[in-house]
């Protein structure tokens, strides 16, 4: 794709990132110190933080105003999933999951202001998410189960397969960081690109429809990424069938997916 | 049978218009610009082979992908009137199968974007 200048990108490199790197004697080559969409990671990664200081500092259990009720609405909701998905204890997980959520839909949205990007529109930014994912999903399991326990995780249950097996799954837990970083990218980037080709063929009336269906998808795809983080984690900390079969699944939740209910 | 007289007719169809860019790209050819100097430079002299592949992976990737989804999305319709009270597990799975097989899609749609977007492939054979 070729390089365009965006709005705020070309304004922070010209006012703050460019005087920066020749005070510090960094070469750069074109006019752009920083490229877009390290800009906009910096810019949603600060709005995020001053946010979350200024609703933790309005917090308060009497009296709860309409963000903070939002935002609870928001983790019950995550937290119901994780708990279905993960286990009982799966809220120990919420700091990395919901961050994810949020900092991934702003990113999603934001690409559908005019003079900003989506920084998910990049594979670097991308493929950085997948790689904190995999790391996160691998440690949770190391420290659940202990080394070997873990490892003895990947081959299966039964030995006869166990080599055959343990390849497999290792070649398929390479694979999951990839697939996660290509979908969020893909989808965001075939967005963009669309809405950029009907704004060539007739300026901003064709692509409305499509920054409504895109607000849509984004919406989507974040929770897509949430959804299948919660997965791989369920899938490194669960334990074995025989020592908790009850405990994976809670009871409700059983009940309501149909299968024991006769009707 | 009607189907695969379809199909067959299609790809005489694709094996024609590769023949015809293919003949329009080698004579061209002689204007192509020298390996290793920046196409950006030149004027960015694009192989039209490149944009027919890339068309055609993803409109056969799109039919794929379109026709693997309506399935997903039609058994769980058929789940979901058969058994309403199953309605939130189907729809989580039907997501996240739909999800799953958007990505091969995705992957296609990738492949094609790099290959429009990265000027190494552009010159002309």
């Amino acid at each position: 794709m070729p390089e365009e200048q965006f709005f705020i990108s070309s304004v922070l490199n010209r006012y703050l990132f460019n005087p920066a790197a020749r005070a510090l004697g960094i070469h750069f080559s074109g006019q752009e110190s920083v490229p877009p969409h390290i800009c906009m990671l910096v810019v949603i990664s600060l709005l995020l933080i001053i946010f979350s200081i200024f609703l933790r500092s309005r917090l308060s259990v009497d009296n709860p105003g309409n963000l903070q009720q939002g935002f609870e609405v928001l983790h019950d909701a995550l937290t119901g999933f994780m708990r279905d998905i993960i286990g009982p204890g799966a809220p120990r997980f919420f700091p990395l999951i919901g961050s994810l959520f949020i900092f991934i839909w702003l990113s999603n949205l934001f690409g559908l202001v005019p003079g900003l990007m989506s920084p998910t529109s990049n594979i670097n930014v991308t493929a950085g998410l997948g790689i904190i994912v995999f790391l996160y999903y691998n440690a949770q399991g190391f420290r659940e189960h202990g080394f070997l326990k873990y490892m003895a995780h990947f081959a299966g249950p039964s030995l006869l397969i166990a080599p055959l097996l343990f390849v497999i799954e290792i070649i398929s837990h390479m694979a999951r960081p990839f697939s996660l970083s290509v979908r969020l990218f893909g989808n965001i980037f075939a967005e963009e690109l669309i809405i950029d080709t009907l704004n060539r063929l007739f300026p901003f009336v064709i692509s409305l429809p499509v920054m409504a269906l895109a607000l849509f998808a984004g919406t989507l795809q974040a929770f897509i990424f949430v959804v299948l983080t919660m997965v791989y984690l369920g899938g490194a900390v669960e334990h074995t069938h025989a020592e908790e079969a009850h405990h994976a699944l809670p009871e409700d939740t059983v009940e309501s997916s149909g299968f024991h209910s006769p009707k | 049978m009607k189907q695969l007289a379809v199909f067959i007719l299609m790809l005489v169809l694709a094996v024609m218009i590769f023949g015809t860019v293919s003949a329009f790209a080698q004579e061209k050819g002689g204007a192509a610009p020298a390996a290793g100097a920046n196409p950006f430079a030149q004027g960015g002299q694009k192989n039209p082979l490149l944009l027919v592949t890339a068309g055609f992976a993803m409109a056969i990737a799109a039919a794929g992908c379109g026709y693997a989804q309506s399935q997903a999305l039609a058994a769980g319709c058929e789940g979901v009137s058969r058994n309403p009270g199953a309605t939130d597990t189907i729809r989580f799975f039907v997501i996240l199968g739909l999800a799953f097989i958007e990505f091969l899609a995705l992957l296609t749609f990738v492949v094609a974007a790099i290959l429009l977007f990265t000027p190494k492939f552009w010159p002309t054979a």
